[in-house]
């Protein structure tokens, strides 16, 4: 049995969470000593599909014509379910995006198999069980789950797992399903890209505001210190909820958990439904004239000062740190 | 039109998360429970989009005696009628497969649900329905209008957003945008008593998966606080002492 893991693709270029995705399929099939075979579907090109087997892809299969060029849940599923089956894959791996999200579980039933969605680390299949820890309560604690199914579908959490590059060449192969008319009733109309900001569930480094920025007119800051960090930006619940910003960048428990490198928050006092949706931030920075806030307690660097006051001098030392650098 | 919306039963968002039984149980003393605050939107907007007529809604939630108080809240925000399927919810699986044999006997246009639950971070339920049900489903939606024959949805894309027309009946994951969760006013709450809750036996199915055990994150140590005119050393010690930039 094998290991299948779904390269899926923004606009035809694979993204960092790829990568990521396919290095833990890897650790996951050495651990069994078995092939990973990567699936693309989708427009992407031949030389982008081989670069798969620098993170440990032996074969890429490739799924490409004009009705599956836009991403239905229904029919990539039908796609994925058929290639797992086709290459008698009993783990199948996805990433736990936007896409995987409504994926992993059409594919999981498809199979008959237990899903394992916002994993965050590798499985453990020591002994007779195969068990992996996923998010549970927004952040606030870790389940593991044991899946006790044949087939395995495991969605893991963006930025838990570092990319490997482990130097194989991938076969790439294209791979041909027939797809049923009624997998394409969901009608893609239009694509509003929001802008060319770094998209937040991937980033690496997140820059969000607060009330402590006292209206939407300073966001400049915020947009500005991410710019230059190469960060996105987000925000606390209070300020979507005032219009300052838009719902998709509320971060916390009712919004957007995220797991960045560092997670810079400036003016927002660390409720804890706040907290539970950051909390797996690898470094956590704050920035807040309340010295007893909540957020200084869970932070590993703190500034006590004015929003409005230390963003602009953080800015000047970052660029002077570029500057130097 | 006729609308399903799938509820769970979880703890209010302040609760502090504590587990018994050597970390293998959930620990619910004191815990109270409420709506999943993403149901709540899902219930929102179907109860705009029926508004004067125009359809019913019901509300389903897989869960023993104990969650009546929830769908009572529903249905008091404005629900039709309810159903609880009487059975601990095991997993997504379990739960979708006894949402989707009711669904079936019922000819719903369109179920919602929240996008996620906040206890266990699932985001399965509607996309494992319209896999039961062979109906599309779009798992995370943030805006949802209804025509004659379809809808148009906004689906959360990373970076931006999808536009998709869906013909009915499908199953959308409801997120923040989509409507503001409502609050009940009195005659809600008393009509609420007398709305039917009908309780319905759960069907077999098989176990899929299992949590074994909880863990809670390891503490962070102190915080090292930075003076609000040196931010040139918060620099320093992200790059050198963190590694981060």
């Amino acid at each position: 049995m094998s290991v299948l893991v779904y390269a899926e693709n923004a606009a035809g270029k694979f993204k960092k969470s790829t990568f990521e995705v396919v290095s833990y399929a890897k650790a996951v099939a050495d651990q069994n000593n078995t092939n990973l075979i990567a699936i693309s579907i989708g427009d992407v090109a031949a030389d982008d599909l081989a670069v798969l087997g620098k993170y440990g892809a032996e074969k890429v299969l490739n799924v490409s014509n004009d009705k599956l060029k836009n991403f239905v849940n229904q029919a990539y599923a039908s796609v994925i379910a058929e290639a797992a089956k086709a290459q008698g894959a009993d783990v199948i791996v996805l990433s736990n995006s936007f896409s995987g999200r409504g994926l992993a579980p059409r594919v999981g039933v498809k199979l008959q198999a237990g899903v394992a969605d916002g994993a965050v680390s590798l499985p453990d299949q020591n002994g007779e069980k195969f068990t992996v820890k996923k998010t549970a309560f927004s952040g606030k604690a870790f389940a593991t789950v044991e899946l006790t199914s044949a087939n395995k579908v495991i969605a893991l959490t963006p930025n838990s797992f570092k990319v490997v590059e482990s130097g194989n060449t991938a076969q790439v192969e294209d791979f041909s399903v027939e797809t049923k008319e009624s997998d394409f009733k969901a009608m893609l109309k239009d694509i509003v890209q929001s802008t060319d900001k770094v998209s937040l569930p991937d980033a690496e480094i997140v820059v969000s505001g607060g009330r402590g920025l006292k209206g939407p007119e300073n966001w400049g800051l915020l947009e500005e210190l991410a710019g230059l960090l190469g960060a996105a930006t987000a925000c606390s619940k209070p300020v979507s909820d005032a219009g300052w910003r838009p719902h998709s960048e509320h971060v916390g428990q009712t919004g957007i958990a995220v797991s960045p490198n560092l997670y810079i928050a400036v003016g927002i006092s660390g409720a804890i439904q706040h907290l539970a949706g950051i909390s797996s931030s690898k470094v956590i920075v704050v920035i807040n004239k309340d010295a007893d806030a909540p957020f200084f307690k869970v932070a590993d660097y703190g500034i006590v000062g004015d929003a409005l006051e230390v963003l602009p001098k953080l800015i000047a030392a970052v660029k002077e740190y570029k500057a130097s650098a | 039109m006729k609308i399903l919306v799938c509820i769970s039963n979880v703890p209010d968002t302040t609760t502090k998360i504590t587990f018994t039984d050597n970390n293998t149980q959930f620990n619910t003393n004191g815990v109270q429970f409420i709506i999943n605050p993403y149901d709540e939107i899902a219930l929102a907007r179907a109860i705009e989009l029926t508004d004067g007529g125009k359809g019913t809604v019901t509300v389903i939630n897989v869960g023993d005696a104990g969650t009546e108080p929830t769908i009572r809240k529903a249905l008091a925000i404005g629900a039709t009628d309810a159903v609880r399927i009487n059975a601990k919810p095991h997993d997504a699986w379990f739960v979708a497969y006894q949402i989707a044999e009711y669904a079936k006997a019922n000819a719903f246009n369109l179920i919602l649900t929240g996008r996620e639950s906040i206890d266990y971070n699932g985001s399965k339920v509607a996309a494992m329905l319209g896999e039961l049900l062979d109906i599309p489903s779009v798992s995370i939606i943030k805006k949802l209008d209804a025509e004659d024959q379809q809808a148009t949805v906004e689906r959360e894309i990373e970076g931006g957003k999808e536009v998709l027309t869906i013909p009915f009946p499908f199953v959308a994951g409801c997120a923040e945008g989509v409507s503001e969760p409502k609050i009940p006013n009195m005659r809600g709450i008393m009509s609420a008593r007398t709305k039917p809750l009908a309780v319905v036996e759960p069907v077999a199915v098989e176990t899929f998966s299992e949590i074994i055990s909880y863990e809670t994150p390891a503490p962070r140590g102190q915080v090292k606080l930075v003076g609000a005119d040196e931010p040139a050393q918060l620099i320093e010690l992200l790059h050198t002492q963190a590694r981060v930039i």
